[in-house]
């Protein structure tokens, strides 16, 4: 039942999210900013409108959207909140988990490159060769997880920790949270706000979507926020060992703080050079191995 | 027994009716696959039976040679490993009699078909073959048919360059197997398998051996650093040919590597060490030099690199599995690197297959230069593109299967006792996560480059649907990277029955219950994604009634006239990646810059040879060059002289023996 409704919340907030980042931009900015809600006018508006496609496209461009939303769906149901397992869980469900995400990608990337514009190329080769070092990261910080927890269940990672279990936690989630940046196309690895420059990655991708199909695309992208952000807000309540039903509002106020965070990061700072990426995600991997050592060590 | 018996006489006999009907086209057209065809069915009854219900055919009678018998046993190793070739092969040969039909006109196919019957027979008979010296006939037979049917285009040079490098290749692999069992025999004082099995070799022995069985096998199945013929054979080669040596006869490479492990008794942890090793190597270098290539044969054949180094980590864990003593890590790193071998062999051949019909239609294996055939060719696009799902390993078909049984046992691994141990699982975690990643940012590329965007090129505006024979058996591929996904959970067992033969896994099948649920839970998940898409498709028919639809240029940022050329091109789309592995790649450029204010020449154009050709193989060989160079002037053309040598020879044998 909890399981269910933790599925719901993440459907009916995720747009909420990206409210929230952008306040926190606009304030740091001095500016009024958007209504909190802007992101769900914005779906209803989209699905709303008619659409335009390319001639060059095909089927692939229609199905992409559909495909990365229904893997994000699919992803939910593994999604534990702290104590409590997710709908469906089994042993090593984190590896269905993380290639749910490389198939929503592989999609993306083929849409893209179905309209056969310059620039969605470039961002779709850049997704591809940020995802491949993100991916390693990921399974990097997700397995020093499982030594920990002792499980191979993703919702068994989050088991209340040890007192000496701090700094690898905290590895963990620097090291996820890097991911969790590159994944959701946000500042330092790629920035949301402008559309056409050279240096876009996701935006680009999407360029040519237009209506309902836009709609489903960005509400994918606010799911996929969620997910991988929960991940850390887990870490977290793993960590502050809360269990008990004060765990939903505690971990709710958590992707809310999550968000601000990341609207704080993206005011403070500016987006890397492409070439400065790699380095910050192979960094990501080797804070998560090093967690993983730690670990050993610990844990005997 | 018998089924086999009749599976191989009409293999010969379509071979020997091609090999006499040598002009007529019309007939070994038809003769040809059906033999291959009608031979398969044979050979299937007897193999299906011993999957099920895993007894063991034995066939055994003197003959000429000596040390053993002529020996002949099926047993669930043997019928894992024969599988694919009686799948594969006829729906290659059904979909080659129509490939080939395009080059009769020029040259007779007869001797092809010859090859392709006996090439079967060769492959079946090396993972039935209960004895050393008969498996190494066979071995050698299937490696010199394949050897002619890579020749097939002989008139071109690049394909006699192909066809020599893998000659010599096959034949140094082959001397390590001969010298394996004739250390083996050594040991046993027969070349029966059975003899092997029962000798008890010191672990001297054992390691030597299974270091040579490394060497021997693995240059067959394309382990790196002897991978060195896979991407010159198989572009190379017709591609029904390159379908069943990239997708069925490396296996036997496998094959042999499994099969000399249940002789060798129990493992120590450095060959499982040794084999995580090639593994990491073959599936990360393989994946990288397949982003580096434009021809698209040539990108699948590293490919089948990359899946080989992925079979070798799930047998290394599985090998790891049973020197650490933990049955469930054995069990699910064996299991998934047998299901990897059946899977890779659909969908490889597929590949290889739809990258045929694509030269077919096109007249160009050179990715920069198609683009756009989702609309001429659907068919052939839409299997491609499950097959490059498939081979990406993502849910929720075959790939990902068998990937999710080695990565759950590397997961297992994560959580040993043994501090070593975890951190090898990690490290092989890492590399399956990578490898994973680059796979799908590769596939990507192929298929956004081939299938979709523009034409490039004339050739690319062209193109037309393959004809009804070669789509049937793309459709029916691409069916059996669904179906194959679905079976995983009831084949477990028959896989066990097989695990089992190796030494120290005798109590892997009791565990299976749990691998056995979380692969279930698995497909279940990944087909929950399939459904709920299945679902959205409707949602998305009723947000799109009473909607204008309208169709419009693609959106390039306000430039006005778009052309073909600004799209990217399968090189610019990988060079991210290749620019950050440059220290391994070494792309070479030939860059000529625009000069001037209306420069009118420009070009770039990039080539990745394959690095251990040029830095390990390329050396060495120069180097027994000139050390044999040194013995040219005994040959020297003059006849009387040679015959000199020879009566001088049969002097000092006769001397020899009168001594």
């Amino acid at each position: 039942m909890i399981s269910l409704m933790y599925i719901l919340m993440a459907l009916l907030m995720a747009p909420f999210l990206q409210g929230i980042v952008n306040r926190t931009k606009a304030f740091f900015a001095g500016r009024q900013g958007q209504p909190l809600l802007q992101s769900y006018f914005d779906l209803y508006k989209l699905v709303c409108k008619d659409a335009v496609y390319s001639r060059t496209t095909t089927w692939i461009f229609k199905a992409s959207p559909i495909i990365g939303l229904a893997c994000m769906l699919a992803a939910l149901m593994f999604l534990p909140a702290g104590p409590y397992p997710a709908l469906v869980h089994f042993e090593c469900d984190i590896i269905l988990f993380v290639y749910l995400f490389g198939l929503m990608r592989f999609f993306i990337v083929l849409a893209a490159l179905d309209t056969g514009s310059g620039f969605e190329g470039m961002g779709a080769s850049r997704e591809v060769f940020f995802s491949a070092l993100a991916e390693p990261a990921l399974v990097f910080g997700v397995a020093t997880l499982a030594r920990r927890a002792e499980s191979i269940s993703l919702s068994g990672l989050f088991g209340p920790a040890a007192a000496c279990a701090l700094p690898i936690l905290a590895l963990v989630a620097v090291s996820l949270f890097i991911v969790f940046l590159a994944e959701n196309s946000r500042i330092p690895i790629d920035d949301p706000n402008t559309h056409l420059e050279l240096t876009m990655i996701h935006e680009v991708m999407i360029l040519d979507y237009s209506g309902p199909d836009l709609a489903l695309v960005l509400y994918a992208a606010a799911l996929k926020f969620w997910i991988l952000g929960a991940l850390m807000v887990n870490i977290f309540l793993a960590f502050i060992g809360l269990d008990g039903p004060a765990v939903i509002p505690v971990f709710a106020a958590g992707m809310i703080i999550l968000a601000v965070i990341v609207g704080i990061v993206e005011s403070a700072m500016a987006r890397l050079r492409f070439l400065k990426v790699p380095q910050l995600l192979v960094g990501a991997g080797v804070l998560s191995a090093l967690a993983f050592a730690l670990v050993l060590r610990l844990n005997g | 027994m018998s089924f086999i018996f009749v599976a191989f006489a009409i293999w010969m006999a379509s071979a020997f009716l091609c090999l006499l009907s040598g002009k007529h086209n019309a007939f070994v057209r038809i003769a040809g696959p059906a033999g291959v065809v009608l031979g398969s069915l044979a050979a299937m009854v007897p193999v299906i039976t011993v999957l099920f219900s895993q007894a063991t055919l034995l066939f055994s009678c003197p003959w000429q040679m000596p040390l053993g018998n002529f020996f002949l046993k099926l047993d669930a190793i043997s019928a894992i490993f024969a599988l694919p070739i009686l799948l594969i092969c006829p729906l290659a040969a059904v979909y080659g009699g129509e490939y080939l039909r395009h080059y009769e006109r020029e040259k007779s196919t007869a001797k092809t078909w010859v090859m392709f019957n006996l090439l079967v027979a060769a492959m079946f008979l090396v993972v039935l073959a209960g004895n050393g010296m008969l498996f190494l006939l066979a071995w050698e037979i299937m490696s010199l048919t394949s050897f002619f049917l890579v020749m097939f285009e002989s008139d071109k040079e690049s394909v006699r360059r192909a066809g020599w490098i893998y000659l010599v290749a096959t034949h140094i692999g082959t001397a390590f197997i001969l010298i394996l069992f004739a250390l083996l025999a050594h040991g046993s004082g027969s070349l029966d398998f059975d003899g092997f099995k029962s000798a008890g070799y010191l672990p001297v022995t054992a390691g030597l051996a299974f270091v040579l069985a490394l060497i021997g096998f693995g240059t067959k199945a394309g382990f790196m650093p002897m991978h060195v013929w896979l991407p010159e054979a198989h572009p190379a080669a017709p591609s029904h040919v390159s379908a069943i040596m990239s997708g069925v006869m490396i296996k036997t490479g496998i094959y042999g590597i499994v099969r000399v492990l249940t002789f060798l008794g129990p493992a120590p942890s450095w060959w499982g060490w040794l084999l995580v090793g090639v593994g990491c190597v073959s599936g990360v270098l393989g994946v990288l030099f397949a982003l580096a290539q434009h021809d698209l044969k040539r990108l699948l054949a590293y490919h089948s690199v990359e899946n080989i180094g992925i079979i070798a980590l799930g047998l290394g864990m599985g090998l790891l599995g049973i020197s650490y003593g933990n049955p469930v890590i054995a069990l699910a790193g064996f299991a998934g690197a047998l299901l990897h071998v059946f899977n890779h062999a659909v969908f490889k051949s597929l590949l290889f297959l739809g990258a045929g019909a694509i030269l077919h239609a096109t007249g160009t294996r050179e990715m920069d230069h198609l683009g756009g055939l989702l609309k001429k060719m659907p068919r052939t696009g839409l299997a491609f593109l499950i097959g490059a799902v498939a081979i990406s390993g993502l849910p929720p078909l075959n790939g990902f299967m068998s990937e999710f049984l080695i990565y759950f046992s590397a997961f297992k691994g994560i959580l040993a006792a043994s501090w070593s141990f975890a951190a090898g699982s990690l490290f092989v975690l890492g590399s399956l996560a990578l490898i994973g990643g680059l796979a799908a940012a590769c596939f990507t590329k192929v298929f956004g480059i081939v299938f979709l965007g523009e034409p490039r090129t004339a050739h690319a505006a062209h193109a037309v649907e393959a004809g009804p024979f070669m789509t049937r058996v793309l459709s029916l591929l691409a069916i059996a990277c669904v179906l194959a996904a679905i079976i995983v959970p009831f084949v477990l067992p028959a896989l066990g029955a097989a695990i089992r033969q190796i030494p120290g896994a005798g109590d892997c099948v009791a565990v299976q219950a749990g691998v056995r649920s979380a692969v279930q839970f698995a497909l279940i998940g990944a087909w929950s994604a399939a459904a709920f898409a299945a679902v959205f498709v409707l949602l998305r028919k009723i947000l799109f009634r009473r909607k204008s639809v309208a169709a419009a240029c693609t959106w390039d940022c306000g430039y006005i006239a778009p052309t073909p050329r600004m799209q990217y091109t399968s090189s610019s789309f990988a060079e991210p990646i290749t620019v950050f592995f440059e220290k391994v790649l070494r792309t070479r450029r030939k860059f000529v810059p625009p000069k001037g204010l209306f420069p009118a020449n420009a070009s770039l154009s990039t080539e990745t040879p394959d690095i251990s050709r040029e830095k390990m193989y390329a050396p060495v060989f120069a180097g027994v060059e000139r050390l044999l160079a040194q013995f040219r002037w005994l040959q020297h053309g003059r006849l009387n002289l040679y015959i000199l040598y020879i009566v001088l020879t049969l002097l000092a044998l006769l001397a020899w023996k009168l001594r």
